[in-house]
């Protein structure tokens, strides 16, 4: 058994339309639809680039190199991998817990992290859409279109982004390749003089916050329809919570709900999250399919993220977030929130959540002084698990007595979401694309659904001259009936002698 | 105080040729401290974003460097203007967005910049950079410490910005 419009009954004879890749992700991806000659939808998938041979870029190096080695992972969110990788590792080494300043600085930086991580997403990646329209004019529908329409707007999210990478820069020693986080703990204090330089700008981020989270309910209040139906699908919802039942996104156990809002999986270890989840291959994509094994591929798939971490904690531990939490999860009327677009409502609640951290966090003379190793009881194995930006994110390493990493298993967030996405896509195709010519702007819905979970495909090549869009029709025959490229200026550039 | 001159590489240093930029910005570095020459500053990141159009405030100059699939071999030295650089990015953006980031947001003209590209050929992780790239990257190197010493002279017009 399949997914529904995952694999056409008869795909001889169909039209396939090609997405190649999908902008304003990180990395590649492809969407492929085919169509019958009715234009009816028959087969839709998300394909993406895995990350191929990461496990095996990090097997063979020593464990203490592991939390560097782990940024180069991904350009967007190194510190994510650099925590992971050191929480599995405190295992291996027996630093169990950490000491609380360790903590406490790993937390200011990954807080700092999800926070600018976040900020670029929604002002500088999806903002376009939704301030603009999925239909406006292409040329208008980038950040560069925001800057000039909204100045304030792109100013604050620059100045958000920065305050951030200046987190990570002060807790991890530098902007990238940061050292600080290592197995056992931290390597060093924040400074008093990084302290003060950042404390002073803590309550005006706290206020942009506050105003992105104001502006996307606004952009859901006025227009509804779209917003709450827009490429929405039912789904579990998996994440971290604190044992209380908080909000954490740094640590904590694994908690699943299912598209009723109804707790299933509750109060589960980390440590344990091979006996939870499986990742099934299929051999259309390079990405793997995880799943609750309990419930089998069909029914235990699930979508992790600020969606479901916003909705699957009891209360979130900073007092505006919660505020705004609270009215989000009123806007599902007793039903939790499916809606794909809502991901950018919970992810700014997520930001003025970490905003509120951050604050606090400045404040708290641990991140000065106090002890930053410990150790213990060597152990073989460790596992590492964080809610990074983009959702759960899962490390799981094997050590040897020589030191060396004899396996690694990574589980990111993006594969988590693979389905989910796969399902968004599908939605968007059943409403906007069945029975339709395609035009570019139905062409953008598929990847606004796409980008709402800001999918991380860590493509970190970015060598300039690659082209960014190639769109492929090909008729029942295989025959090319249509190839669209859109240029690095945004312009959509036709193949010459081939009909449109 | 801002050093009137940034020197501003990118890339990721594990995927193969995509190292030019940050190795380009590392080595640099170590030759023009041996050569003396101040007022410089060096930084490196993944990958280009809007926030480092702030890293442009103050500086009377600013080099770019990236590895390139597509300029000539050994690399190229183009002016960098602000424009509405419609790039549909990923997570990263244009040189010229950046400069036109910094008009928005700063509400002045930003600095000279030049882009160095450097020619790559392979981009994959856990590779290290190539030997024509390592190649390209002396002679662009080499090119850099001229420039870098041009800049230092009396200002008398505008530098020579011209195809390897």
């Amino acid at each position: 058994m399949t997914f529904d419009l995952e694999t056409a009954a008869i795909p001889q004879g169909l039209r396939r339309v090609a997405i190649d890749p999908v902008s304003r992700v990180e990395g590649h991806g492809k969407v492929t639809i085919l169509l019958d000659e009715h234009h009816r939808v028959q087969q839709v998938r998300l394909h993406i680039v895995e990350f191929r041979g990461f496990e095996k870029f990090i097997e063979g190096r020593p464990y203490w190199e592991v939390p560097v080695m782990v940024q180069r992972l991904c350009g967007i969110c190194p510190v994510s991998h650099q925590l992971a990788a050191s929480k599995a590792l405190d295992r291996v080494i027996g630093a169990q817990p950490v000491t609380r300043s360790a903590e406490k600085i790993r937390r200011l930086m990954h807080y700092g992290q999800v926070m600018q991580s976040h900020a670029l997403h929604f002002f500088y990646l999806a903002s376009p859409d939704l301030l603009f329209g999925f239909d406006s004019d292409v040329n208008l529908r980038n950040i560069v279109g925001v800057a000039q329409a909204h100045p304030d707007i792109a100013k604050k999210g620059i100045l958000l982004r920065k305050f951030g990478q200046e987190l990570i820069r002060i807790t991890s020693g530098k902007r990238i390749h940061g050292t600080g986080s290592v197995p056992g703990g931290m390597n060093k204090h924040v400074s008093r003089a990084d302290r003060e330089l950042l404390r002073p700008q803590a309550r005006q981020m706290i206020a942009w916050a506050q105003e992105g989270v104001d502006l996307v309910k606004k952009l859901h209040a006025q227009n509804p329809a779209v917003y709450d139906t827009f490429g929405s699908f039912r789904s579990n919802m998996l994440s971290l919570v604190r044992a209380d039942g908080a909000m954490d996104l740094y640590d904590g156990v694994l908690r699943a709900r299912d598209a009723d809002g109804k707790v299933f999986l509750d109060g589960a270890s980390d440590q344990d999250y091979l006996s939870l989840i499986e990742e099934e291959v299929r051999p259309w994509t390079y990405m793997k399919f995880p799943h609750l094994r309990n419930l089998g591929r069909e029914r235990g798939w699930y979508r992790v993220g600020p969606l479901a971490r916003v909705q699957n904690c009891d209360f979130i531990p900073s007092p505006l977030a919660e505020i705004e939490r609270k009215e989000f999860v009123d806007y599902g009327r007793g039903a939790p929130v499916h809606a794909t677009l809502a991901y950018h409502w919970a992810r700014m609640i997520e930001v003025l959540h970490t905003t509120e951290v951050i604050e606090t966090l400045l404040d708290d003379p641990d991140i000065l002084d106090g002890a930053l190793m410990s150790e213990g009881e060597r152990r073989r194995s460790g596992v590492g698990v964080i809610e990074a930006p983009r959702g759960t994110l899962i490390h799981d390493y094997s050590v040897g007595d020589d030191d060396l990493v004899t396996k690694c298993n990574l589980i990111v967030s993006t594969t988590h979401n693979n389905q989910a996405m796969n399902e968004a896509v599908r939605s968007v195709a059943r409403e906007y694309l069945d029975g339709h010519e395609l035009t570019e702007g139905l062409l953008n819905r598929i990847e606004v659904a796409i980008r709402a979970f800001d999918p991380c495909l860590s493509c970190a090549t970015h060598a300039i001259g690659q082209m960014p869009l190639d769109v492929t029709l090909i008729g029942p025959g295989g025959a090319l009936i249509d190839h669209v490229l859109k240029s690095q200026d945004g312009e959509m550039l036709r193949s010459e002698g081939v009909a449109a | 105080m801002t050093a009137p001159l940034l020197v501003f590489g990118w890339g990721n240093r594990s995927r193969g040729d995509d190292a030019l930029g940050p190795l380009f910005v590392e080595r640099l570095q170590v030759r023009a401290e041996g050569a003396g020459l101040a007022g410089l500053e060096f930084l490196d990141d993944y990958q280009l974003q809007v926030e480092h159009s702030l890293d442009l405030v103050g500086r009377d100059r600013v080099l770019f460097v990236d590895a390139s699939r597509t300029c000539a071999a050994p690399f190229e030295v183009t002016p960098v203007h602000a424009a509405r650089d419609l790039t549909f990015t990923t997570h990263a953006i244009s040189p010229a967005s950046v400069l036109q980031a910094y008009r928005e947001i700063v509400g002045t003209e930003p600095p000279d910049c030049t882009l160095l590209a450097i020619r790559g050929g392979q981009f994959e992780l856990g590779q290290p950079p190539g030997f024509d790239a390592l190649e390209h990257l002396e002679r662009a190197l080499q090119w850099a410490m001229s420039w870098l010493t041009a800049a230092h002279a009396p200002k008398t017009g505008v530098l020579e910005v011209s195809n390897a």
